[in-house]
């Protein structure tokens, strides 16, 4: 048999065609693209903890001013205090009540209670935004829900900062060690170099060591509470089942683990 | 070869004055002097044999790395059994204390730069 040009294109054509079918027949027939992901994000560490944060927020407003959880933070990961605003690395810090749950809440809007601190930190999101966005796999969720970031493998981009919509996370624009006194330094945790994006890692090599966060540890007033959300005998869960809690912004769909007690 | 009068001498002076320093060495009989690091006290043995961390230390703290950071393994076993936390500045640090007589002598002598000290601080840093 011979094969002229004409008949060679029309074979190579119907071919191409048949392998752009596949994965529309593939997800019309057993949806394993969709599949895949949500198995990803339903697998855990191995013994299927997810670890969630609540805070109290009547509670945390019984003591007005206090800001012992945001000092321990600081502390633990020699978190640099800058002068300028727009370079600021934080953690854990706070924003009035009102610009979190307006929307949600018609407090937020009406009330005194808008101006009130609330505390915010990353939310450790069940679909973080962030690490769809990362390009070198330097921020990643763990299987224990807790959204990771790996210093050394920032390269500065700055991507995650643009998809993050809580503005949890915060850029190195200059020397962090210029702003700490390193006499203070805790050595147990490295501080951070120029060029890289930081953001509330949920203490998780305190975790891993079989400690709680920082700031939980930092609150005298349990005001905060942290714990495994799949465990119905938590505290946390107890909390979040039988009290009014809130998320930030649930309509992005990320599907956040840092659960608010609002009244 | 045109100018062969002034090339050849000119390829000899300038091999000989290239080769100095090994025909120097050769000549006083004794290798250049290495790197005078200052080994801890406290301690005789390190994670693994002398010889194997000095040839793959980099390598060990990589993996070090990785385990800490990426996977939340913290324990590492040793050839010979005993375990150690996988930490830079918890384990390492903790016996080499001196970092500026241990670490950078030798670095500085072999002319690497490692980035692990524009984050992590040692206990001499932190106490100055």
């Amino acid at each position: 048999m011979t094969t002229d040009r004409r008949q060679f294109l029309k074979m190579a054509g119907v071919m191409a065609l048949g392998l752009g079918l596949k994965p529309v027949l593939q997800s019309l027939l057993g949806g394993e693209v969709v599949k895949a992901s949500e198995e990803l994000l339903a697998q855990g560490d191995g013994q299927g903890r997810r670890w969630a944060m609540v805070v109290d927020l009547p509670r945390c407003w019984s003591s007005p001013g206090c800001t012992d959880c945001i000092a321990a933070c600081d502390a633990v990961h020699n978190i640099p205090h800058l002068e300028d605003e727009r370079k600021a690395v934080r953690w854990l810090w706070q924003e009035p009540y009102g610009r979190l749950f307006r929307g949600q809440d018609p407090r937020a809007t009406f009330s005194e209670v808008s101006s009130k601190a609330a505390l915010v930190m990353c939310n450790h999101c069940e679909n973080p935004p962030c690490v769809r966005v990362c390009p070198t796999g330097a921020t990643w969720k763990r299987g224990d829900g807790i959204v990771m970031m790996d210093f050394h493998r920032c390269i500065g981009c700055r991507y995650c900062m643009v998809a993050c919509p809580y503005g949890a996370r915060s850029y190195n624009f200059v020397d962090p060690r210029q702003a700490l006194d390193m006499t203070k330094v805790d050595p147990g945790f490295p501080t951070r170099t120029r060029g890289v994006v930081e953001k509330c890692t949920l203490c998780s090599e305190r975790i891993d060591r079989g400690g709680i966060p920082a700031c939980v540890e930092g609150c005298s007033r349990g005001a905060l509470l942290f714990g495994d959300i799949n465990d119905p005998k938590s505290e946390v869960r107890r909390v979040v089942e039988t009290r009014l809690t809130l998320v930030r912004r649930p309509e992005m769909g990320t599907k956040p683990r840092v659960y608010y007690v609002v009244s | 070869m045109y100018d062969a009068g002034k090339i050849l001498p000119g390829m000899a002076l300038f091999l000989a004055v290239v080769l100095a320093p090994i025909w120097y060495n050769v000549g006083s009989g004794q290798a250049a002097a290495g790197p005078d690091i200052v080994k801890p006290v406290s301690e005789k043995e390190c994670v693994e044999p002398a010889q194997y961390m000095r040839d793959n230390h980099m390598q060990l703290l990589i993996r070090w790395r990785d385990d800490a950071v990426r996977d939340g393994k913290r324990t590492y076993v040793a050839s010979d059994g005993r375990s150690y936390e996988e930490s830079l500045t918890g384990t390492c640090l903790r016996c080499h204390s001196n970092k500026g007589e241990f670490c950078d002598r030798c670095h500085d002598y072999s002319n690497v730069q490692p980035s692990c000290w524009g984050c992590h601080t040692s206990p001499e840093e932190s106490k100055a």
